[in-house]
């Protein structure tokens, strides 16, 4: 199984990948909000993320409510399937900003 | 229990026991279990799509036995365990989960409202969006608890 991470790779970008479940979303969250801090701007690019549990789901969402407490920005990247049909069945899909890709993420923030 | 039916009492010989599984009740555990469930359902007749949902629904029942379950567990108590067992029946997939923590109060598990945007207790909304039938049985010498989900190989009529 693919280790999580969530890396970073611009300063508004966080790539999050493998399971984002009950062992790891503490991790995930601290990672989530550290880059709330520091990006007015965030995007978050879910494309290898295999598996989301609730505790994943709510890191996220944890994520939206701080960075939208501090007037920023963020959004959702090319969504894997698994993760689109749990935030699907959160009713999330439509609480979020979701990009097919990062082009279309960046031209929707410009 | 989740506003969805019990399941059918079933009889434990009309029941094909596909896989039983004890694991201490630890987050770092639960992956351990996810792949039984999703090759258990597959072999109820559920397709792959489902299989997947039915990972998820399993999963939250398990974190809420960790994460509630034993919470209050003191220190130099026997770690707390799962046993999980999956079994093919008439419906499709059986789903029994035990655990050895303080009985729950089924009456007070609701899914929360999903209007209100905030983070956390969402895994009962799943487990009622995604199986067909749960409810608590009574555990064997009153230890513990014990919840019973049916996942239907068919669509619900």
């Amino acid at each position: 199984m693919t280790q999580p991470s969530a890396v970073p790779d611009t300063a508004d970008v966080v790539q999050l990948s493998g399971s984002v479940d009950l062992e790891h979303s503490p991790g995930v969250r601290r990672r989530l909000l550290d880059a709330v801090e520091k990006a007015r701007r965030l995007l978050i690019d879910l494309s290898e993320v295999t598996y989301i549990d609730s505790s994943g789901i709510a890191c996220l969402v944890e994520a939206l409510q701080t960075a939208r407490s501090r007037n920023g920005d963020l959004a959702l990247v090319a969504v894997s399937v698994q993760a689109m049909r749990v935030l699907e069945l959160a009713r999330l899909d439509m609480v979020f900003s979701i990009h097919e890709d990062l082009a279309a993420a960046r031209a929707a923030q410009a | 229990m989740l506003d969805l039916p019990a399941p059918p009492a079933f009889a434990e010989e009309a029941l094909d026991v596909l896989v039983e599984s004890r694991v201490p009740a630890r987050a770092d555990r639960l992956k351990l279990l996810r792949g039984s469930v999703r090759a258990a359902a597959r072999m109820c007749g559920l397709d792959d799509s489902t299989a997947q949902s039915v990972v998820l629904a399993v999963d939250e029942a398990c974190q809420n036995v960790v994460v509630h379950g034993y919470a209050d567990r003191k220190a130099g108590e026997p770690e707390g365990e799962i046993v999980l067992t999956l079994a093919r029946c008439a419906e499709g997939l059986l789903v029994r989960l035990r655990d050895f923590a303080p009985p729950v109060d089924a009456a007070r598990i609701r899914p929360r409202d999903l209007a209100d945007l905030r983070p956390g207790k969402l895994g009962t909304h799943f487990i009622r969006e995604i199986m067909d039938a749960a409810a608590y049985r009574p555990a064997p010498q009153g230890r513990g608890n014990v919840l019973e989900m049916v996942k239907r190989k068919e669509p619900r009529p």
